[in-house]
């Protein structure tokens, strides 16, 4: 499933990343594959998505949110 | 005494490099909790032990050398030009005990461009909350560098700091890892290519994206020819350099660090639960706004009557202490009022900005981001525009300066160009006299009009701001990536000091801004409005005397008949009565005129520039307040601030372009004329119509 589709409070590890769609930056900031990521809190109409990625705390809009490919723990 | 040392602070948004900046220089440079909040280059000296002087220089923030966004590339910029007078000697790289996995991230590719570095571990105050342990002996030696563990905010460690500084020679150079080796033969090609040249520096000079930068290209010029791969394949290799560093990092810290997750408590979870929910989020940031504008007109009254009254008196003591002349004149009449017309809001400003720069300190100014960012979205705009939009009501020039950690192109100039609108803090003293002049007082639900009022006028500049931005998104054919990623920090109890300095530095430029420009117009007017051309103003005794000479006025009458039709004749007089037509459909008379066409150098002049002209002619003792209450409209006689002219005014400041400060710092990030061109005689053409079409459904 792809990190948009995370519920609040719901935790996944992230398994791929589209190199294409996702801004290197956001890489730089933790989002690897193999990284634990919560979904903290969601804005109206899920979006933008208020995450904690490694430790990290960021928010990032949904349009960048599906093209991050995450497993969650109970699969 | 050796050279000074060049010593550039360079780390990851917010982890209190500018604090760091402050501890070693002792100047004042802003501190906010907000990532982006220093956005170019700040520069001071150091007193190092053994009389060695350090030239620091505090660079915003970056989360890797791979710049996204303008602030970022003037740290790359600098680290990539050894030609430059600033490029450093030392590296001091600032990292946050909290985010140490991310911070390290930049420190290990600064350790590839062999620049001697020494790491900063800041906010150790932090580390028994968060229940973290660091083995600094072990990290020392992983990470081939000396480490600083500090705290700016209990001032711990800095002295050892300065040690480390002092001794940069003993640094090591070596990289940390050897990124060369995600493809072993493309910067095999490339060592040979360039045999002189420091590998990782050539990497970045090939990834960087054109679209930033004006980086000494020539130098590199030759790598042009070395772009063998494609846009996809350079990123794919990023991507993987970014993994392969990330590995170290992690191997690393699992032996130097452990996090005792039983005894790290989390406030964080607990406030963005309410603070950033649907529902109670936006209930939440609307009480605060509401507050705020309650607190600015309920809080600083009586301070400002007490002003008032002060430099009223001020002004007369001046007259009748001063021997009679021309100079006591300007200085009573001109320079006096002048400068009580901005002392006066002082009291206002400084709540302003106290509650912003609390807003910013606590790191709450990011949940806005978030819970605006859809919103502000649909207008063409990033949720990161809502900080410009809000610090905007203090001065648009820093506002304007805050969007450079906007990604987007698109959402950044159409930022800077709608962010003029917003309320500044130079158009509250004219709302406010205004208001006070034609809204009656009473209350509503607790909240009194007048507040509501200035409430609605803020309100008014945002939406003109969000609805320009709607316009502008839709005509403006700019293509670019549209991005958004904020860092959210964790919640700090502001910090008396730094909200103080803020506070006192913001009203200090304000007042002494404006001040100048206040003075000097004030003189200039005086004199315009003491001299004239022709009979009419030098004969002006002999002419009013003659035309009342049958009606049995009394020596002050008369006297103030003549002082009027001086006033009138002239030079300022003239020029006003020239101007009038124009202003006439509006519902102002000359002085006004005057008033609106000086506010052009900056708004705050207006109430300035009315005490000024009033007082010229008139002996008696008054508030600026009373003297506006006072004046008659010459044609249709009543009060000339009534409520038709007052709203008219309030509409006219509202949506009018004139500050030219602004309009400097809007060429200087656009660099083009065009823009800030634009915006002067779209928005005052539009804040005419709107004036007027005021005026003339409420007369
Ligand atoms: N608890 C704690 N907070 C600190 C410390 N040093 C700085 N801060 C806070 O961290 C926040 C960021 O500080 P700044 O100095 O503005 O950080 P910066 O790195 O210059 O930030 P940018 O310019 O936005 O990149 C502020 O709220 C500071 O008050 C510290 O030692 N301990
Ligand atoms: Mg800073």
């Amino acid at each position: 499933m792809t990190l948009a589709e995370l519920k609040r409070g719901q935790q996944g590890i992230i398994t791929d990343v589209s190199s294409v769609h996702i801004p290197l930056k956001l890489l730089e900031m933790g989002c690897l594959p193999g990284n634990l990521v919560e979904l903290v809190q969601v804005a109206p109409f899920a979006d933008p998505m208020y995450l904690n990625i490694n430790g990290t705390h960021l928010a990032i809009r949904k349009e960048t949110a599906i093209h991050i490919i995450i497993e969650t723990a109970h699969e | 005494m050796s050279k000074q040392i060049n010593v550039a602070l360079i780390g990851n948004p917010n982890t209190g490099k500018t604090s760091v900046f402050n501890a070693l220089t002792g100047l004042n440079q802003k501190v906010g909790n907000y990532p982006g909040i220093t956005v170019e280059k700040k520069e001071g000296i150091c007193k190092l032990p053994r009389g060695v002087k350090a030239h620091i220089i505090d660079l915003p923030g970056t989360y890797s050398l791979n710049a996204s966004s303008l602030d970022e590339n003037v740290v790359i910029e600098l680290l990539l030009n050894k030609n430059d007078k600033d490029y450093p000697d030392l590296a001091v790289v600032v990292s946050d005990v909290e985010n140490l996995k991310r911070n390290l991230l930049l420190f290990t590719q600064i350790k590839d461009l062999k620049i001697p570095t020494i790491l900063v571990i800041n906010m150790s105050d932090r580390m028994a909350y968060k229940g973290i342990s660091l083995d600094i002996d072990y990290l020392e030696q992983e990470l081939k560098t000396k480490i600083a563990l500090i705290s700016t905010r209990k001032n711990k460690g800095i002295n050892e700091l300065k040690e480390l500084i002092t001794h940069y020679k003993e640094l090591s150079t070596e990289p940390c890892l050897d990124a060369s080796s995600i493809d072993e033969s493309y910067f095999e090609n490339l060592r040979k290519a360039f045999p002189n040249q420091l590998l990782y520096k050539l990497w970045l000079v090939i990834t960087q994206d054109v679209n930033f930068g004006k980086t000494d290209r020539k130098t590199y010029d030759a790598v042009e020819d070395f772009k063998t791969k494609s846009k996809t394949d350079l990123k794919r290799l990023q991507q993987k350099e970014t993994i392969k560093r990330y590995q170290f990092i992690n191997e690393t810290l699992k032996k130097g660090q452990t996090i005792d997750l039983n005894s790290a408590k989390d406030l964080r979870i607990k406030l963005d639960r309410i603070l950033t929910h649907k529902v109670w989020g936006y209930l939440i940031f609307g009480a605060i706004l509401l507050t705020i504008f309650q607190a600015i007109y309920d809080w600083s009254s009586i301070p400002m009557d007490f002003i008032d009254s002060s430099f009223a008196s001020l002004s007369e003591w001046t007259k009748n202490t001063l021997p009679e002349g021309a100079f006591t004149n300007l200085l009573a009449e001109g320079i006096i009022s002048g400068l009580g017309g901005i002392v006066i809001f002082i009291p206002q400003i400084a709540f302003l900005f106290l509650f912003i720069s609390i807003l910013e300190e606590s790191g709450y100014m990011s949940r806005v981001v978030f819970l605006m960012d859809r919103i502000m979205r649909r207008f063409g705009l990033s949720g990161k525009s809502v900080v410009p939009l809000i610090s905007g009501t203090a001065c648009a020039i820093p506002a304007i300066m805050a969007t450079r950690n906007i990604e987007s192109w698109k959402e950044r100039l159409i930022t800077i160009l709608v962010t003029p609108f917003t309320t500044c803090s130079a158009r509250l003293p004219v709302y406010l006299i205004i208001i006070a002049l034609v809204i009656p007082e009473g209350r509503i639900l607790g909240l009194s009009y007048q507040a509501l009022t200035l409430m609605l006028l803020y309100l008014i500049g945002f939406g003109a701001a969000v609805g320009s931005a709607w316009i502008l998104n839709k005509i403006l054919k700019i293509k670019s990536k549209s991005f958004f990623v904020v860092e959210m920090p964790n919640y700090k109890l502001p910090l008396f000091k730094n909200v103080a300095l803020t506070v006192l530095e913001k009203t200090k430029a304000f007042v002494f801004g404006a001040g100048k420009i206040i003075l000097a117009i004030s003189i200039v007017l005086w004199f315009l409005a003491s001299y004239g051309p022709g009979d009419n103003f030098n004969n002006a005794d002999t002419i009013v005397t003659e035309q009342y000479a049958s009606e049995n006025l009394t020596e002050d009458e008369l006297h103030q008949k003549i002082e009027s039709h001086k006033l009138e004749h002239s030079f300022i007089g003239i020029a006003g009565h020239a101007i009038e037509p124009a202003i006439r459909p509006l519902g102002y008379d000359w002085k006004i005129g005057i008033a609106i066409v000086s506010s052009f150098a900056a708004r705050e002049v207006f109430v300035g520039t009315l005490a000024t002209i009033y007082s010229v002619g008139s002996d008696e003792e008054e508030t600026i307040k009373n003297r506006m209450a006072g004046e008659v409209n010459p044609i249709l006689g009543g009060p000339l601030f009534n409520f038709a002219s007052g709203i008219s005014l309030l509409l006219f400041y509202a949506f009018a372009m004139q500050c030219m400060s602004t309009l400097a710092v809007v060429k200087k990030e656009t660099n083009s004329w065009k823009w800030p061109m634009y915006q002067l005689v779209i928005m005052s053409g539009f804040a005419y119509i709107v004036a007027l079409v005021a005026y003339q459904v409420l007369k």
